[in-house]
């Protein structure tokens, strides 16, 4: 069983919902990334998606976007990001990585390249947000190869029937894009997202994450009713943008932000309300 | 001669040449590689065009635009004195510097324009470089009465200031993209951002024969009327066209000529702009210098670094200055179709005062690029043979840009 099934298993026991975190490898730097990820992990995080920075992320909001520009500033390859991976995983070998990004840098690396040191680094799935399934049957045999799973994105305008046809290809979880809009907006009209996932979590077998302007406790309990993930990224981002010179305040804050969702989301534990 | 007299949009099913494929594929290049939230529209923008451009009534009102509000046909200009100094092929010019707004770029809006209104679609959005194709997607708006949004690198509002008081004269929003290198790519990945986030309302016009499919189809056959007119043209005066001659930034007016002729022997010249030289690291040459990779929604040849990074381009004409290129040139300069040159700034310069001077005609710097490479080719060529280059744009609003690099202040 793969280790994002595992992970999806042990809280389905346990009647938790999964806490997603993002944040932009290499933002503002990966020596830093590598303790925002263990900050991350001991604030109540369940698996880590670590963005791969790209020059134009035409998918990603002002925040992730400025993660990127960063990241970039000093030069964060695929290889620093694996190289982050594995001296992660010498303290943590039970918190699921996924890798988001865009397919560019992964195609210049080559698929096959792309996908070896991934694995061999400890990632766990890859989410290419500019690639749709139509196009990524060679990409997803090659991923499936290396025992990666492939991350698809259904958003409020996908179809029923697409949905179906993502599942498919699909492997760990599907993330649904809870707007229309990029990441960090502020339009989140939850009622409507909850609606929303009530209906597709009625045709699929997968779990269900949700993301895209979930930036507080209460939004994030009132979704994870009807999804069995949680994604925080762009309320991270903003901290880390803000107190980039200040490791320790960067890490204390992040704490401040994660401990109340992860609280907030096992409020209701003893009293058996999920799942 | 043995020409494709095809003169409406979906007589391009004669053709031999078979491209794109269904999935919007040109071989290995073009495609959708778009975030989940835009399958949708651009599922309704392909179901929709495939419906229109079978559609008499939408045929008529897109020709009768051309006719009557873009000014078509564009004359072809025999270049009788440039012809006689250079001393070789006879050189003919495709006046689309003639069409309303001063450049090619009109005949894709208003075609994008009336498909969305046709669509229901209330706001218009594009992104521009020197701002000729914000100009063009403001001036369709305004005649069709649509909101317009217009995105632009701040870098480019400063190049290029007249075009934007153009666009605010004409109704439209102008918003400065300060992310990234401030230029033409920032402004188009702003311009997808606009667009996921108010995808009910908006139709995003995109200016060149590039991102996801269906946009370098429509936008190739938007512009087909150009190479479809020379045809006609030619064929009035009993010319055989042996070259054709285009500047290749996007690559929109070099499609527009090429296209039709693809399945006839007339040999076809793109030319790059080669900024300071190919050898150095300031040009915006994809095609000669670029490597496979994806953007912006299609695969293609893209300027980027040894980690799959976009990098930053240089061209002394901002409608050159892109790292990619439409999806369709890639595949003709693999199946070895259309030759790719490229023009160095200096080159384009010389030809700007040139064309001037010889014929009275100001070119934009974009063109120039073009009548740089064929004052050499028609050097090399037979006397009697004759090239046609597409005269995309004209040179009004590079005046400042020319006179500041000969320290003239206007």
């Amino acid at each position: 069983m793969s280790r994002i099934s595992k992970k999806f298993e042990a809280l389905r026991n346990d009647s938790k919902t999964c806490l997603i975190s993002y944040i932009t490898a290499g933002d503002p730097s990966i020596e830093n990334s590598l303790d925002i990820m263990q900050t991350l992990v001991n604030s109540g995080t369940d698996i880590i998606e670590l963005g791969v920075p790209f020059s134009d992320p035409m998918a990603d909001g002002p925040t992730i976007q400025r993660a990127c520009e960063r990241a970039l500033s000093k030069n964060t390859s695929c290889l620093d990001i694996f190289e982050l991976v594995r001296d992660f995983r010498k303290h943590d070998i039970s918190t699921p990585i996924v890798l988001m990004g865009y397919l560019n840098p992964i195609e210049r690396m080559g698929y096959e390249a792309f996908a070896k040191s991934a694995s061999q680094s400890g990632v766990d799935a890859i989410l290419v947000v500019d690639l749709p399934h139509e196009e990524a049957k060679e990409v997803i045999s090659i991923f499936k190869k290396y025992n990666l799973e492939s991350i698809f994105l259904i958003a409020p305008n996908t179809k029923i029937d697409r949905i179906q046809e993502i599942s498919k290809y699909a492997s760990g979880f599907l993330y649904y894009v809870s707007l229309k809009g990029v990441t960090g907006a502020t339009t989140l009209d939850i009622k409507k997202t909850e609606e929303q996932l009530k209906v597709i979590k009625k045709s699929i077998n997968l779990p269900l994450a949700v993301g895209f302007g979930i930036k507080d406790a209460n939004t994030a309990k009132i979704l994870s009713k009807n999804a069995d993930a949680v994604v925080i990224g762009s309320a991270i981002v903003n901290i880390i943008e803000k107190e980039q010179d200040n490791k320790s305040k960067t890490n204390s804050d992040i704490v401040n932000l994660m401990s109340p969702i992860r609280l907030k989301l096992d409020e209701n534990l003893i009293s058996g309300e999920k799942p | 001669m043995k020409t494709n007299q095809n003169k409406n949009l979906n007589d391009f099913n004669l053709m031999k040449y078979g491209y794109p494929d269904e999935n919007g594929h040109y071989g290995i290049f073009g495609g959708t590689f778009v975030a989940e939230t835009l399958i949708e529209p651009l599922t309704d923008l392909r179901n929709m065009y495939y419906d229109l451009k079978k559609d008499t009534d939408f045929l008529h009102e897109l020709y009768s635009e051309y006719k009557n509000y873009v000014g078509r046909p564009t004359p072809l200009y025999f270049a009788e004195r440039l012809t006689e100094k250079i001393n070789g092929a006879n050189i003919f010019l495709k006046r689309e510097d003639l069409c309303h707004t001063g450049a090619h770029k009109i005949n894709n809006t208003i075609g994008q324009a009336i498909l969305a209104k046709k669509m229901g679609k209330t706001r218009i959005i594009a992104e521009t470089g020197a701002g000729q194709h914000g100009v063009a997607s403001a001036t369709v708006a305004a005649r069709l009465g649509m909101e317009c949004v217009v995105f632009m690198g701040e870098q480019d509002i400063y190049r290029q200031s007249q075009n934007v008081y153009r666009m605010k004269l004409l109704g439209a929003e102008v918003v400065p993209v300060t992310s990234g290198s401030k230029t033409l790519k920032d402004a188009l990945n702003e311009a997808l951002r606009d667009w996921v986030t108010n995808v009910d309302n908006t139709f995003y016009i995109i200016g060149t024969v590039a991102g996801p499919s269906p946009y370098p189809e429509l936008v190739r056959d938007f512009q087909a009327i150009i190479g479809r007119e020379v045809i006609e043209q030619m064929e009035n005066i009993d010319k055989k066209v042996d070259a054709l001659v285009a500047c290749v930034g996007g690559g929109s007016n070099a499609i527009g000529l090429f296209y039709p002729f693809i399945d006839c022997d007339s040999k076809m010249y793109g030319v790059e702009a080669a900024g300071d030289g190919l050898e150095t690291e300031k040009h915006s040459a994809p095609l000669n210098k670029g490597k496979i990779g994806v953007l912006h929604g299609n695969r293609t040849y893209l300027l980027e670094d040894e980690n799959g990074q976009i990098i930053e381009t240089h061209s002394i004409s901002a409608g050159l200055d892109y790292p990619g290129v439409g999806p369709e040139h890639a595949l003709l300069k693999d199946l070895g179709r259309v030759h790719y040159a490229s023009a160095t700034d200096q080159e384009a310069l010389k030809a700007f005062h040139e064309l001037s001077r010889v014929e009275g005609i100001i070119p934009a710097l974009e063109t120039s690029h073009a009548v740089a490479y064929s004052m050499k080719l028609a050097a090399k060529m037979k006397k009697g043979e004759n090239i046609v280059i597409n005269l995309s744009g004209r040179g009004d609003k590079d005046l400042n840009t020319v006179a500041r690099i000969e320290g003239i202040e206007i």
